[in-house]
């Protein structure tokens, strides 16, 4: 699939059409998403691109019902998910956040056991697969599962947080900017590490980052969105060759001292 | 004689008042519970109502006790002399910090904590069993001590309406302007809710700690 076109229909994990949001206060009315239309096809990665407050998170909470659309549809695996019990599909889409949001009062190995818990798995396969998932994320069991979210630093926070989002193997994974809150080297290392994750999990992933770098580094392909609108969807290559306003200003962010030095040139 | 040989003397009838001290502040505490956390718990989202009922419970908490005792006695059903109008009162006083903190404590926990539970995929009741009423513990434990402390205070007065406990002594002495009697009844009455304020505040530490 070369582009966006040719994307088989019938292998689309996630789907939206029309999708739109909006929050009535009153008699004021704030589009958060209007006119959405995305296929996101199986075992791809989609990041959703945009700067702070252009509909990122809305986009992402409408696809597991965190938030219910104003307009449109979204479709899971072909059905129509406002069919589909919100609870029950919600188990079978991993979450991730920013700073993971891991449960401060339970163990690293309880919050990964979340669930498979929630699902009734038997104990002893739950606690077999806590510890695999844990191996996967780079943190021994042995060492880490009953540590306290507290006792971990902010990059082995967001691994438990991927090992808890993974633990019930998933076909969807949804993940809103899980590296923003990281110091520079750790986010590239969990980053590296995410993408040889991703090759061998053959996961469907929505991937939400205001960071070029990062979404050219781990999307198949890279939805850009502006003021709740979708401007287009690239792949990497497409994206750094695309000439629309709103794709050159994040381009431009790649290389900050290009814009400066045409200031100085033009100043000379 | 002193209060604490006062005390020895009628040790007796001390240790009696002190069991039905105790049995009213139970009672309410009971009643107070069972109605704060539930209430408490429902208000969390409707912050307008909530306004309405903290208001009106931080109006019940500014009636002087004697004065809400009375109030209570003509009242049928609940009312008359005795030990369940003073129950009803006493509830009413530790309604409002149990109330309180219940709606604080949930409110206060990390909503990104919440996102998190419900794109989980549990459910509302799971989320707050499992993840708000923990997380709020330590909070809804300190309304609790607090509710604790105050009904073991304001219960002295409930003597005045014939409902027992360590007020009879107070009331007592005052009659007989004798200091040994009120102190009597004054004594344990601070030593209990000493007590309950450390062993409550123990259980929160402990539970804060986790």
């Amino acid at each position: 699939m070369n582009t966006e076109g040719t994307v088989v229909h019938k292998s689309d994990a996630l789907e939206c059409r029309r999708l739109g949001y909006q929050l009535t206060d009153g008699s004021q009315t704030k589009t958060l998403v209007s006119d959405l239309n995305l296929r996101i096809g199986q075992g791809e990665t989609l990041v959703l691109l945009g700067r702070s407050g252009s509909g990122k998170t809305t986009t992402l909470k409408l696809l597991n019902r965190l938030l219910v659309p104003t307009s449109g549809e979204v479709f899971i695996g072909g059905k129509p998910a406002a069919d589909l019990d919100p609870v029950q599909m919600r188990r079978g889409i991993g979450y991730v956040i920013q700073d993971a949001g891991l449960f401060p009062h339970w163990s690293v190995a309880k919050n990964v056991s979340l669930v498979p818990r929630l699902e009734h798995w038997p104990e002893e396969k739950i606690r077999a697969r806590v510890d695999q998932m844990l191996e996967l994320v780079g943190l021994p069991a042995a060492e880490f599962a009953e540590r306290r979210p507290v006792e971990l630093s902010g990059g082995q926070r967001q691994r438990v947080g991927v090992a808890r989002a993974l633990a019930a193997d998933p076909p969807i994974l949804l993940m809103d900017e899980p590296f923003g809150a990281l110091d520079p080297v750790t986010r590239a290392e969990l980053q590296k590490e995410f993408r040889i994750l991703v090759s061998e999990l053959k996961k469907t992933i929505v991937f939400v980052t205001h960071d070029l770098r990062e979404a050219l580094y781990l999307g198949t392909r890279i939805t850009l969105l502006a003021e709740g609108r979708l401007v287009g969807t690239y792949s990497p290559e497409e994206f750094l060759q695309a000439t629309s306003p709103e794709v050159r200003a994040f381009a431009a962010s790649l290389h900050p001292e290009n814009g400066n030095e045409a200031g100085h040139n033009a100043q000379r | 004689m002193n209060w604490f040989d006062f005390l020895l003397h009628n040790r007796g009838e001390v240790l009696q008042r002190t069991i039905e001290h105790i049995g009213l502040v139970s009672a309410a505490m009971g009643i107070a519970l069972a109605i704060g956390l539930p209430l408490g718990v429902a208000l969390v989202r409707r912050t307008r109502l909530q306004r309405w009922v903290l208001g009106a419970a931080n109006v019940l908490q500014t009636i002087p006790s004697l004065a809400l005792f009375g109030f209570l006695i003509p009242v049928p059903w609940i009312g008359g002399v005795g030990s369940s109008t003073a129950i009803v009162a006493l509830a009413l006083y530790a309604l409002l910090p149990i109330l309180r903190n219940t709606c604080t404590g949930i409110a206060g926990v990390d909503p990104a904590i919440i996102e998190a539970a419900q794109g989980m995929g549990m459910t509302p009741r799971q989320v707050l069993w499992g993840v708000q009423l923990p997380l709020a513990a330590p909070v809804l434990l300190a309304g609790i001590r607090v509710a604790a402390v105050i009904c073991i205070g304001v219960t002295t007065i409930a003597a005045a309406i014939g409902a027992g406990g360590l007020g009879v002594f107070i009331f007592r002495g005052v009659a007989m302007v004798n200091n040994e009697v009120i102190l009597a009844g004054a004594i344990p009455a601070a030593l209990l809710a000493i007590f309950a304020d450390l062993g409550l505040g123990l259980a929160q530490r402990r539970l804060a700690a986790r």
